[in-house]
């Protein structure tokens, strides 16, 4: 196709797959494994190199019921998974991560995966917010599966070294553009090599969009620069909807300024949480689980306790995190990690005093709406679980849903190898290796390419940074711990007037090589949309659960919201409806887990 | 180190731009960057970016991004997690390679200098062409290799002392800090494998789990691949985990004695 802006048209290389996974984090990678296994012809295609991804950075572990600390069962496991959620999970869901977790663990060690041991050689497992035995009648269970505080660095590692042995086919640092949809069916995508600004279309019988979450939209977050959701960019533009996107996780112990994470796994060994006057504080909040509450819980606790005026620091504005009471043996032996960041970060050496901690964002609950089986569903014709053909999400980029309000930290690395494996499975039942491709309609790049174009070539008074801030600070502003109806109507109003400045953004690179100008105008343009529908979801829903605390609606109501909230985003104008939670389980093994007060 | 004149098309030109400290910056700092693009037939340069520190987060990295983001937006580097363990951020600063994310900038004295990794093939600006890198570290079978089955539904026993010696390398982030600052990868790259990759073949060979140690050693006996290292150190002088592959290459030659006697 020919740039509208005078430069030489755009010359497309064509590549046919079975399958084309985008994005190499855990659950991209367990995917194209799991597809290549099948002998379809898989591709992967990822904006940075595959150990670079965000899964890389996950610390405290990965949930499953081994055992090995003590009693445990998948069962106690879905129990802790669904009043995490506060009932929004949808328990189908739930019981197939619980019950699959165990064998994906076993995997991934027999990949490989230098898991710290216990005295019998097996892996260790630590206590976790929310994890509890015996349905959540008995104590903490011991069942988030670690390396040290590295957790996710030595998986995404291993993920990556297996897929060396797989015969798929990567294209790193290829930034995915746009899905080629024909008649509400996914069959392709549109990428960019950064490296040479060539653009590649790849056409497949299934596209799993493996990309993580949009945490970048906020101002301060754990995530990486790269967590700009590309996914649930591309899906909004395809004409789907994303799925309750006003639960956005607040991590208890991002390091004050700096929005580092410091792991929960932290509190698991031992840590305990301080305000101002050397109050532990979590204990009046959370009697029985204390620290190791669900992270929504700990999360509004310390905002409490900050916007009660004992909050740490010349603006009390902060909380401590002490470990110095731990003996430093094990500091060194199971956190070496966080000890290392909080050194780089804080300046603090965690043997002698407490880190500065705050709330920071951390993960996105909502996200593409699927199935247990990772395929794409959508609300068509009065049926909420219609299949989108050909479209598969998995990770943080999708919302199955299994953490529904509110994640339970550890859950989101099972979650990764869990639904990563079941999509490879998917995919494998019912694509036929070597079976044509049908035909493209001409236009099919159109779209893409004319998005780039306009975007390389864009001459506007916006920089993308400015408007990539003025978004940040809204949804820090208006979308946070605490909500209310003036704050989320003011966030409506400013964070569509952020949408509007987009139209005026300009970028200065015009190359074609490695342009990072315009990769970070293309991500922005993933975000924003991700933004606005984050905010009109959290208006629109009057009551409080899990991670949505609005103070003008501050209970649960079961009987008009335990729903799914789905938005679209098209021409600039959000749309709302809802999907039913599902309220049964896949078997008849475990029965489906009544909505009742959720007390930590 | 000795100097080699470099082809005309390499020589840095004296043309740089200069982007003056806005005014009333009390606290300022001057980063002079490599700038490079194969698009404009032009010679590499330096750029200079005077900044407002009071109006920047504590780190290169944060640097990077205040004058990518207020300054030059052209400015390329990579970057994602910011806090030192993705490995994309690695660059010559100061004279050293490290993490941009990582090195504070009070902690460099006078301008900060920024270059892209050592002898490594330049796309653009302060991005290297990691293709060959990769390949190499693809060489090893970086992966679990055994024979025995793994046990079903159950993990591999390994005790705690077994595992305690992979700890120091399976840290390694990539990054390439140390194989770009080691002189012998600088001259025999294409057939050394340098201290980064070298450390993840240890890696392996300590892991109690793999079954692969005759293979893998046969595949690292050559003059080449392991025995380029000639203990400079730099590699552990500069790796911004504190991991030491000098030390793990050491291992891997002791290795080789004892398998030959």
């Amino acid at each position: 196709m020919a740039s509208r802006n005078g430069s030489e048209a755009y010359k497309i290389i064509d590549h046919a797959y079975d399958a084309v996974v985008i994005g190499a984090g855990g659950s991209g990678l367990r995917a194209t494994m799991g597809i290549a296994e099948t002998g379809l012809k898989t591709a992967c295609i990822t904006k940075v190199f595959p150990t670079r991804s965000h899964t890389v950075a996950a610390q405290g572990g990965i949930a499953a019921a081994l055992g090995n600390m003590g009693p445990d069962h998948w069962t106690w496991h879905m129990y802790d998974t669904v009043k995490g959620s506060d009932w929004l999970g949808d328990q189908d869901a739930i019981e197939y991560l619980c019950r699959e977790a165990p064998a994906a663990v076993y995997e991934l060690e027999h990949f490989g995966v230098p898991f710290s041991r216990t005295n019998e050689g097996k892996i260790y497992q630590r206590a976790f917010g929310g994890m509890t035995q015996d349905m959540g009648e008995g104590p903490a269970a011991q069942r988030t599966c670690a390396a040290a505080d590295r957790t996710g660095h030595a998986m995404l590692h291993a993920l990556y070294q297996q897929s060396l042995k797989h015969d798929a086919d990567f294209y790193i640092e290829y930034f995915a553009i746009d899905l080629i949809m024909v008649d509400g069916e996914c069959r392709g995508v549109i990428a960019i090599n950064m490296e040479d600004g060539s653009i590649h279309r790849f056409r497949a019988h299934s596209v799993v969009l493996a990309t993580g979450g949009y945490g970048r939209a906020y101002f301060s977050a754990t995530s990486a620069h790269t967590s700009t959701g590309d996914g649930g960019g591309m899906a909004l533009r395809a004409g789907l909807p994303l799925q309750d996107m006003e639960f956005v996780q607040f991590h208890p112990t991002g390091i004050y300024g700096a929005g580092v994470l410091i792991t929960e796994g932290a509190r698991g060994e031992g840590g305990y949480l301080t305000n101002s006057q050397g109050d532990r504080f979590m204990e009046r909040y959370a009697p029985s689980a204390k620290d190791l509450a669900s992270r929504d819980v700990v999360s509004r606790s310390m905002a409490m306790e900050m916007r009660e005026g004992r909050g740490v620091g010349a603006e009390g504005d902060h909380i401590f995190l002490h470990l110095d009471h731990i003996d430093p043996k094990i500091l060194h032996e199971r956190l070496p990690g966080i000890s290392e960041t909080a050194k780089i970060f804080a300046g603090v050496d965690v043997t002698r005093a407490p880190i500065p901690v705050t709330p920071t964002v951390h993960y996105n609950m909502g996200g593409i709406p699927t199935n247990y089986w990772g395929e794409v569903v959508t609300l068509k014709d009065g049926e909420p679980d219609t299949v989108v053909p050909g479209l598969y999400a998995v990770g943080e980029a999708a919302c199955v849903s299994v953490h529904g309000a509110n994640r339970l930290g550890s859950n989101s690395l099972i979650d990764l190898v869990v639904f990563g494996r079941a999509t490879g499975h998917r995919i494998g039942q019912t694509v036929k290796p070597m079976t044509a491709l049908p035909p493209l309609p001409r236009d099919s790049a159109d779209f893409a390419i004319g998005r780039l174009d306009a975007l390389r070539f864009s001459k506007g008074g916006s920089p993308t940074a400015a408007v990539r801030l003025a978004m940040q600070k809204t949804m820090q502003s208006n979308c946070a711990v605490f909500r209310n109806t003036e704050i989320l109507d003011e966030g409506i109003r400013k964070i569509d007037a952020v949408y509007q400045q987009m139209a005026d953004i300009g970028i200065s690179d015009r190359s074609l090589v490695f342009n990072t100008d315009l990769v970070e105008a293309l991500e922005l343009d993933n975000m924003i949309g991700q933004a606005v529908v984050t905010m009109h979801s959290a208006a629109n829903r009057k009551e409080s659960r899990g991670a949505h605390m609005h103070e003008d609606y501050p209970n649960r109501n079961d009987e008009t919201w335990m729903k799914h909230s789905i938005g679209w985003f098209r021409d600039g104008k959000v749309s709302l409806d809802v999907r039913p939670v599902h309220q049964y389980t896949l078997t008849d093994e475990v029965s489906y887990i009544k909505p009742k007060a959720r007390v930590y | 180190m000795a100097e080699f004149t470099l082809p005309s098309n390499s020589k840095i030109s004296d043309k740089g731009n200069v982007f003056a400290a806005p005014p009333g910056a009390v606290r300022t700092k001057t980063f002079k960057i490599y700038r490079w693009s194969p698009d404009d037939g032009q010679n590499p340069r330096y750029d200079s970016y005077t900044i407002d520190l009071d109006a920047c987060g504590p780190m290169v990295l944060d640097a990077l991004i205040k004058i990518k983001g207020e300054i030059d937006p052209t400015l390329t580097f990579r970057r994602s997690c910011r806090e030192g363990i993705c490995g994309s951020c690695s660059m010559n600063i100061d004279g050293t390679n490290t993490l941009a994310c990582t090195q504070a900038i009070e902690d460099v004295k006078g301008d900060v200098k920024i270059t892209p990794l050592p002898h490594m093939q330049v796309v653009k600006d302060l991005v290297p062409d990691m293709t060959h890198f990769y390949a190499q570290y693809a060489s090893i079978k970086p992966w679990l290799q055994t024979v025995t089955p793994a046990p079903a539904m159950k993990e591999r026993i390994q005790s705690p002392q077994d595992r305690e010696k992979l700890d120091g390398l399976y840290e390694c982030i990539m990054c390439a800090c140390c194989s770009t600052a080691c002189p012998s990868y600088w001259w025999n790259s294409d057939r050394f494998l340098g201290p980064a990759v070298l450390l993840q073949a240890y890696r392996w060979l300590a892991d109690s789990r793999d079954e692969a140690t005759g293979e893998r050693l046969d595949q690292l006996e050559d003059p080449f691949r392991l025995y380029r290292c000639h203990t400079i150190m730099n590699c552990a002088n500069v790796c911004p985990k504190g991991l030491n592959p000098a030390k793990a290459i050491a291992e891997i030659k002791k290795m080789m004695v004892v398998r030959a006697v």
